[in-house]
């Protein structure tokens, strides 16, 4: 088709209708471009349109300020839009601040009561440790005290030897006389029996005569294994003996575990 | 050239272009929602709306919608008819006549009228009937060519020569 019959078609009134499909559309555009004639041709139907549209328009009083108002408007809307995701925005934060918050509490109220019993337990261990200095002190005087006696001058050393019940049992008195004392030393006895107890004796050899000084008592438990006993005899010889417990009026012999004459000084 | 530039701009988002473009087609859109709606006031507001989504469309534009002005026609008449269908529009019982356009030129010749303005509209006065009839079916109503065909009772092979000869004739007229 020549440009003359395609101008003659009628379809470039169409075309400035807009009563055409995009395809034919974009096939007008096309041969328009190459040509002019078609080109001015669709000029000068649109611009008699638009003269014709003019005749019937009321008129724009507003002109385009009221355009542009309306379209500042849409924008000031999204803004109000914008503004209201902030105050969710911050809205969240502030949640996601008062959480962590609370956690940070929370935490820190552990912390402090997990230190308070870790304070705890120590103040118990000082006071433990403590009690152990003190019972080593007290020990420590008790046993200066002991070698205090013992390396008094008046003392006398007394070694009582195994017998035929406990050979490898011994033991050893300090007696002092003047102040009719004695200490016995019983580390080297054996732990009696449920029911039983040592019993010291003072003894004369001739004739033989017996005297109770005692009973070694709470024997287990005693740690340095010192018992001090009073003397008022003029003791020849020491035995210990094995008794029933509470002691006997006379000597079992044949449980007469250790046994040490006073040396002639 | 310079509507091509022009269009570019304003789908760049420039207010001067857009405000340019308005100038060249505003007047006339608005002549064109004044025909479907008949309520000048009325013409007015659709027509600020129509430019307003113009503006927030103008990505959509492209060649194979047409010239500018068919896309910018387009959204106008849709606008328009939306209205004349709308509830609140019906309420008002328009007396919408069936009267062509011509009717719309009955109205008082304004002082501020240009000598121009008046002899075009004596020569649309002098358009004859069946030329107003298929111009304002077409143009600013937007009816297919069949559907054109229906309400003027002819052929529909007949309206694409009618409607050639009518604008043929509207613009031997103008050139006078």
């Amino acid at each position: 088709m020549d440009v003359k019959e395609y101008i003659a078609s009628g379809i470039l009134e169409l075309y400035v209708a807009g009563l055409l499909s995009e395809k034919e559309n974009l096939e007008v555009q096309e041969r328009a471009l190459e040509s002019a004639e078609i080109q001015s041709e669709i000029e000068a139907i649109e611009g008699s349109i638009l003269a014709l549209s003019k005749t019937v328009s009321p008129g724009l009083p507003l002109g385009f300020n009221i355009v542009k108002q309306k379209i500042d408007v849409d924008k000031e809307i999204k803004v109000v839009d914008l503004k209201k995701r902030d105050v969710n925005w911050s809205w969240y934060l502030g949640w996601a601040a008062s959480l962590l918050l609370a956690i940070g509490f929370y935490w820190m109220y552990t912390q402090n009561q997990e230190l308070k019993s870790k304070i705890q337990v120590a103040e118990e261990e000082n006071a433990q440790l403590e009690q152990q200095i003190a019972d080593s002190d007290a020990s420590l005087e008790k046993s200066e005290e002991l070698l205090n006696t013992i390396r008094d001058k008046d003392i006398a050393v007394i070694s009582l030897g195994g017998q035929a019940v406990s050979p490898t049992s011994y033991a050893k008195a300090y007696w002092n006389k003047s102040e009719q004392q004695v200490f016995i030393d019983a580390q080297g006895l054996p732990e009696p029996p449920d029911g039983f107890v040592y019993q010291v004796w003072s003894l004369k050899l001739s004739p033989l005569t017996p005297t109770s000084l005692g009973l070694l008592e709470d024997f287990a438990s005693d740690e340095n294994k010192i018992f001090t006993l009073t003397n008022t005899n003029e003791s020849e010889a020491f035995g210990i003996t094995l008794e029933p417990a509470g002691g006997s009026e006379s000597p079992n012999l044949e449980q007469l575990y250790t046994l040490g004459a006073v040396s002639a000084s | 050239m310079e509507l091509d530039d022009l269009v570019a701009q304003f789908q760049k988002k420039d207010i001067t272009a857009f405000e340019k473009l308005h100038s060249m087609y505003a007047e006339n859109i608005c002549g064109v929602i004044n025909v479907i709606v008949r309520n000048e006031a009325l013409a007015q507001e659709i027509c600020q709306d129509v430019f307003v989504k113009v503006w927030n469309k103008s990505d959509s534009y492209n060649t194979s919608k047409g010239r500018f002005f068919t896309w910018i026609l387009n959204i106008a008449r849709n606008a328009a008819i939306d209205k004349v269908r709308s509830k609140s529009f019906k309420r008002e019982k328009q007396n919408l006549s069936a009267d062509y356009f011509v009717g719309i030129l009955e109205r008082p010749e304004e002082v501020s009228d240009s000598i121009d303005f008046k002899g075009l509209r004596k020569l649309v006065k002098s358009l004859k009937a069946k030329c107003i009839e298929i111009i304002e079916l077409l143009y600013f109503r937007g009816l297919t060519q069949k559907d054109a065909a229906e309400e003027l009772n002819i052929p529909i092979g007949t309206v694409k020569t009618r409607n050639r000869s009518c604008i043929s004739q509207l613009r031997d007229a103008m050139k006078l």
